[in-house]
């Protein structure tokens, strides 16, 4: 489980999030959404360590990250798999050698063993051919898998993914929403997903948490959110005609969706 | 801060070690052509000109062998090339590590664990100062091979005068000066330009101009250094 307490993180006068408080559930999808800006990259940036709050804390397992010394925020990280927007595989490494990676720098594991555990995730996530190649030879859906295999090499028990669909198409995006939904369960891990897709929160919310002008605004489940009263909440989930169409079927049939 | 990063204990030495293999091949192995090149021709240029200013009969020929393996130990290969090598090494590193810094390469490898500093730099450096002092003593006697050349290809200089010239009066303590000096420029190479490149934020123009301050910057200072290294060690 992960904690976040009064967290709050400015950059020179712009205070981008101010005493956030949150819990992110073990064996869960916990979804950070809200608007390009609102501070959600931010979060997920402080609660994985990339950047350091002005205040609060950020508890992994009770032990706050940010006072651990080098040595143990390293630990911790190990114990971290993230699949980033773009995917950020390492264009000077084949597919293999990128899900290979983390095992080579941490696992002690012989090579066999090594390709092994690399064939095992990349089947995982149906891109098993495609080990010989580099991820300039992927297309964005290939490389979201890729960057998947590479972030449960490690078999982590945290792990957060930044915009799954971002660039995907709606085909590609559920593929890639039910993977993750598969690994949460397989793994039990925390996973942490920030998006402002309304399909991947409609589909695979558990623990949402909606951010505005860098606040923890709301937080509730799926069913919470479709029959919040808040406003600014509201106003972000059913800008889009379709949404609102779901939150009229959901209100006459609240098992619509599953 | 960077520096104590990079230099802080590695995780898998066999991986740095064999990352550091590739960068000599890519930083080392790979600009021995525009040594070389670089090398004869101003060899050759260097002998024409020593010619052409000596108008005194006084002066013997075998000089201009004398001045050619002068200037190219002490000056020419250690600093032009170390200069050559900042624009196209420095570029290089600079662009790479600041690619990976916008495509948030370099924040996947922080969230692993891995020290990336130490990752991606300590390698470079490593290979920059291994391979620079072999570039440079290519470049020593390629420099003299193509006055040689020049010299007696043209006329201008008798091939037996330049070989005395070349023999005459030599210091080895002046290709220990020069390979410090290629050392330390080297240092200057690779921690400047990686330093250009980690410290990058923005898209691509960022990184076009991480990689323009990683060549001034690296020339500059290499300049200051042999300024400082000369007063230092000849003195």
């Amino acid at each position: 489980m992960i904690e976040v307490k009064n967290l709050s993180k400015s950059f020179g006068s712009v205070q981008v999030l101010s005493n956030i408080n949150a819990q992110f559930n073990k064996g869960k999808i916990n979804q950070i959404i809200g608007k390009s800006g609102s501070g959600k990259s931010v979060l997920a940036k402080c609660i994985v360590g990339l950047h350091k709050p002005d205040e609060g804390v950020v508890l992994y397992e009770g032990q706050s990250f940010h006072e651990m010394d080098t040595d143990a925020q390293r630990e911790i990280r190990q114990r971290i798999g993230m699949l980033f927007q773009g995917s950020a595989l390492f264009d000077s490494l084949t597919v293999m050698q990128n899900v290979m990676f983390p095992l080579q720098m941490f696992a002690n594991m012989s090579k066999s063993e090594m390709e092994d555990r690399a064939h095992f995730c990349l089947k995982r996530v149906n891109i098993l051919d495609k080990d010989r190649l580099y991820p300039s030879e992927l297309s964005g859906g290939m490389q979201k898998r890729v960057g998947i295999a590479r972030a449960i090499a490690m078999t982590p028990e945290y792990l957060f993914v930044d915009e799954p669909n971002s660039g995907l198409d709606p085909e590609t995006s559920i593929l890639i929403d039910d993977l993750i939904k598969e690994l949460t369960v397989e793994f039990n891990t925390t996973t942490i997903v920030i998006t402002h897709d309304m399909n991947s929160v409609m589909e695979t919310g558990e623990n949402i948490m909606f951010i505005h002008k860098g606040q923890n605004w709301w937080q509730g489940t799926r069913d919470e959110l479709m029959n919040s009263d808040n406003a600014e909440l509201n106003e972000f989930i059913f800008a889009g005609g379709l949404m609102r169409i779901v939150k009229k079927v959901m209100t006459k049939d609240p098992h619509a969706l599953d | 801060m960077l520096l104590k990063e990079t230099f802080s204990r590695p995780e898998r030495l066999k991986l740095y070690w064999k990352r550091t293999l590739e960068e000599m091949d890519l930083l080392g192995v790979n600009s021995l052509g525009i040594v070389a090149l670089l090398s004869l021709f101003m060899g050759a240029v260097v002998t024409i000109q020593t010619k052409t200013n000596m108008d005194s009969p006084l002066i013997q020929e075998y000089i201009v062998g004398f001045a050619v393996r002068q200037s190219t130990i002490l000056e020419f290969s250690p600093t032009i090339i170390s200069l050559i090598l900042a624009g196209k090494v420095g570029s290089n590193i600079a662009a790479e590590i600041g690619s990976m810094r916008v495509n948030e390469q370099i924040d996947a490898l922080d969230i692993m664990g891995v020290n990336s500093a130490g990752y991606l730099i300590l390698p470079k450096i490593i290979a920059s100062i291994l391979m620079n002092p072999f570039l440079v003593i290519i470049s020593m006697f390629l420099s003299i091979f193509g006055g040689y050349l020049a010299g007696v290809g043209t006329g201008i200089v008798g091939g037996t005068d330049f070989i005395q010239g070349i023999q005459s009066d030599f210091d080895p303590y002046h290709v220990t000066y020069a390979l410090i000096k290629t050392v330390v420029f080297a240092f200057i190479i690779a921690t400047v330009s990686a330093y250009q490149g980690y410290y990058t934020s923005g898209g691509t123009r960022e990184v076009g101009v991480s990689s323009t301050k990683a060549v001034v910057y690296s020339n500059v200072v290499i300049l200051i250094a042999n300024y400082a290294l000369t007063q230092l060690l000849l003195i």
